[in-house]
């Protein structure tokens, strides 16, 4: 079973498969294919579609469907992600699972509406205030734009934070073949905590207040350690590394770019390999030391090197920090894509 | 000592970190008592089980350690937002959202105001007292003139902040609200009238008919800087002055609105799943993989073109990505996309050296041509003058496709005169067979249509071309 579709309805498909049963969205170009395709499917299969008066209102939304007890998710780019990250902080603080999806856009400020991945740190860091994690996806194709989705769902309900599903904006508009799975992933069950208005929840409070000083640092120690076990469930894909001299790091769009440059880089001669973290928090740390030990190391990326400097601090905790040093990084921004060319020019210029 | 009865609140309060029995609230606040009014409400009607409060930030922030019922402590101006999550969430639940006038008033009265619009089914309780309270009395929007305050040191002028906002009065503007209306608390009197209401709020949840909004008129004497019986009397004379008790909105016997019916599936396969879907794609290391781009104007049927080819590839079982124009190439009022087909997983989607490039109007030619892969192919319309010739062992067509869709009587056709090219001089690597079958599928609404273009495309390939 395959369906062509574009990556941003892929969102919507997965979120459906996975069960999420309320939409809350605030339209935004170039997420705004994500809220037309759940305003026609949500609906038709008798799930809730709201439009919501800004962003800000969106995640609260989430907020308090999620605390409620049921499955949901919004999509946004840029600007709208940084109206959502006080609620995100109270998702995590609760302990809420729901998803955000970003699909990047150009910035600072109003910026354009065509790709970059320069909201890395907010979508991979926890961009709003205390110390908090969100589960975050990296996807790099229509399929995965389904599949980690679907996971980011099961993230965000197994760990009990927010997920981010974090795109770009050309991923976002680009068609290609979805498999899709047999069945629907089943409903969890919440009624330990959730407020369902049900006579077994009466007793439930979903909160993120501590009054107490040594209260909420209990529950920050408790959250931190979670957040530690949450790096078994890291996801990161490496590519003809074995023999690789020059490991090409890159995510997302990216990591598309990467994959062919070092396809070209091979044609060429140059033994070169690739890695792309499919999660970003948790970073795939130990799959990346992996391939990285003794090797030459560039990325590519579409910020000013938010995603370079996480690759040091990931090599460096990892004990590689002869690598870490070494890090080079080709990259574009403003809506402009680093080209295969551009990056088997560096990259030669590397070796 | 003899024990109260305290209908729907918890006997002790541990949730505060003490096992106490009594509230936060200073003596003589008002939330004191509203809270006592809303538990009552809540219990005599049976309603506990069903009943999700969703709590503010400000002084209400712990109504939680008081209400026997669920609870969602949201964020500082966002109980409406998050009600209108919880409401539609559990719609068989009495969703009751409790907000102070900082909370409601300022930062979230959009919130609030847009959740009232849509008739979101939750009541919204909101204490009016004319001033922040927890945050250490600053001005609100309901702050009276000349009202001292934190932040008024010398007293709220209309000049500088303006005058009161009627919260009431404004959402009573709006036409989904059920019930709307301003009672108090400030003495006994109109504390039996503000339990009516109350009760009115939880019965109107209680049976799903809509949006309710009820404003309590609150004594806050810490903040008024006075003792309990002078701050009620502030609140019945200056704030009643300013903001009339009565009912803006009565409407209760109105029959909620019904959603409109929508077309509707069972699963997400019966909605999502196709009868005649394509396999999936199969690795072929042995096929080369092409790079198609097409160019033209908005119009000229350039991104079904693309995905004419596209539809093909999938038939093929080919690896295939579709794409329209990205970033900068967006502009200039031009329409262009890239078509990728791989016997191997596709890494960059984008087309920097196109194997073959078509070409519509003269901008397509000119911004394209240089980037053409040696041994690639351009094709463009004939009507578009080519003034530099493509790079060395870049073969050139030029194609009367605009022409001869207009010879046919179809203009729109241009594209499929296009695609009769590809074919004819096998440009895509793929069957005839598929190709033809994907402009077919790509009228799947329209079969005649389909059927038509399909005798063009072959009428068009049969054509001489020197």
């Amino acid at each position: 079973m395959t369906k062509f579709v574009k990556s941003n309805e892929a969102v919507v498909m997965g979120a459906l498969y996975a069960g999420c049963d309320l939409y809350f969205g605030y339209p935004i170009t170039p997420a705004s294919e994500i809220a037309h395709g759940a305003a026609k499917w949500f609906p038709m299969l008798g799930r809730t579609f709201v439009q919501a008066e800004c962003e800000t209102a969106s995640v609260n939304m989430m907020f308090g469907a999620a605390g409620a007890g049921r499955l949901c998710m919004t999509a946004t780019s840029g600007p709208g992600f940084s109206l959502m990250q006080e609620g995100i902080s109270y998702l995590a603080g609760a302990e809420l699972p729901a998803v955000v999806v970003n699909v990047n856009r150009a910035g600072p400020g109003l910026g354009n509406v065509y790709p970059e991945q320069s909201d890395y740190t907010p979508a991979v860091k926890g961009g709003g205030h205390g110390s908090y994690q969100t589960f975050t996806l990296a996807p790099a194709s229509a399929q995965e734009m389904f599949d980690l989705t679907m996971k980011a769902f099961e993230m965000s309900v197994k760990w009990r934070t927010p997920a981010v599903v974090f795109a770009d904006g050309l991923q976002g508009q680009m068609m290609e073949t979805v498999a899709l799975p047999e069945k629907e992933m089943p409903r969890p069950d919440f009624s330990d905590w959730a407020a369902q208005g049900e006579p077994r929840t009466r007793g439930n409070l979903v909160k993120s207040i501590y009054l107490d000083a040594a209260q909420q640092e209990r529950f920050n120690n408790h959250l931190q350690e979670k957040y530690a076990r949450m790096a078994a469930d890291a996801m990161g894909e490496p590519y003809l590394a074995d023999d690789a001299e020059l490991l090409v790091v890159a995510f997302g769009i990216s990591g598309r770019i990467a994959r062919t440059t070092v396809e070209e880089l091979r044609r060429e001669g140059v033994k070169a390999g690739a890695f792309r973290p499919i999660t970003l928090n948790p970073f795939p740390r130990e799959q990346l030391a992996a391939v990285a030990k003794g090797r030459r190391i560039m990325t590519i990326e579409l910020d000013a090197g938010q995603f370079a400097d996480d690759v040091r601090l990931n090599l460096a905790k990892a004990g590689l920090g002869t690598e870490a040093a070494s890090v080079k990084m080709v990259h574009r921004m403003g809506g402009e894509v680093v080209s295969v060319d551009g990056a088997v020019k560096f990259a030669k210029e590397m070796v | 000592m003899a024990t109260i009865e305290q209908k729907g609140m918890y006997k002790v309060f541990p949730r505060s970190g003490k096992n106490v029995s009594f509230t936060h609230y200073c003596p003589g606040c008002g939330h004191g008592i509203i809270n006592k009014l809303i538990a009552e409400a809540c219990a005599e009607l049976g309603l506990q089980d069903r009943t999700i409060f969703v709590d503010p930030v400000g002084c209400g922030v712990f109504t939680y350690y008081y209400w026997d019922a669920a609870h969602i402590s949201a964020a500082h101006g966002r109980a409406s937002a998050a009600a209108t999550g919880v409401c539609r969430a559990r719609p068989d639940a009495v969703t009751i959202a409790y907000q102070g006038d900082g909370d409601l008033g300022a930062i979230g009265f959009n919130n609030a105001f847009q959740a009232a619009s849509r008739g979101e089914k939750f009541g919204c309780i909101f204490v009016n007292n004319s001033l922040y309270g927890m945050t250490g009395g600053q001005m609100a929007p309901t702050t009276l003139d000349g009202e001292t305050t934190t932040t008024t040191p010398f007293g709220r002028d209309p000049a500088l902040t303006g005058h009161p906002l009627h919260v009431c009065e404004v959402f009573a503007q709006l036409q989904a609200p059920v019930y709307i209306a301003r009672v108090s608390v400030a003495d006994t009197r109109r504390i039996m009238q503000a339990k009516k209401a109350i009760r009115k709020v939880f019965e109107i949840q209680r049976d799903g008919k809509g949006y309710a909004l009820l404003e309590i008129l609150a004594p806050c004497p810490t903040n008024f800087k006075m003792d309990p019986l002078k701050a009620a009397d502030f609140c019945m004379n200056e704030m009643e002055r300013e903001f009339p008790l009565g009912v803006f909105r009565d409407e209760e016997a109105r029959e909620p609105l019904a959603a409109r019916p929508v077309p509707r599936a069972s699963s997400c396969r019966d909605l999502f799943v196709e009868k005649d879907a394509v396999l999936p794609a199969v690795d072929d290391a042995a096929f080369a993989e092409k790079r198609f781009k097409f160019a033209g104007y908005g119009g000229q049927g350039i991104l079904s073109l693309g995905l004419c080819v596209a539809e093909a590839a999938r038939l093929e079982r080919r690896h295939t990505l579709w794409f329209p124009s990205y970033g900068p190439e967006q502009r200039g009022g031009s329409a262009n996309c890239s078509v990728v087909v791989s016997g191997t997983p596709i890494g960059s989607p984008t087309v920097e050296h196109p194997d073959v490039l078509v070409c519509m109007n003269q901008p397509a030619y000119e911004r394209f041509a240089g980037d053409v892969k040696r041994g690639g192919t351009v094709i463009v319309d004939e009507t578009v003058p080519v003034k530099t010739d493509p790079p060395d062992g870049v073969r050139l067509i030029r194609w009367p496709a605009i022409k001869m869709a207009e010879e046919f009587g179809v203009p729109k056709a241009a594209n499929t005169m296009m695609l009769a090219a590809l074919k004819k001089f096998k440009c895509t690597g793929l069957s005839d067979d598929n190709l033809e079958k994907s402009l077919v599928a790509s009228f799947k609404k329209k079969p005649a249509l389909g059927e038509k273009n399909r005798e063009l495309l072959r009428l068009a390939e049969a054509r001489e071309h020197s």
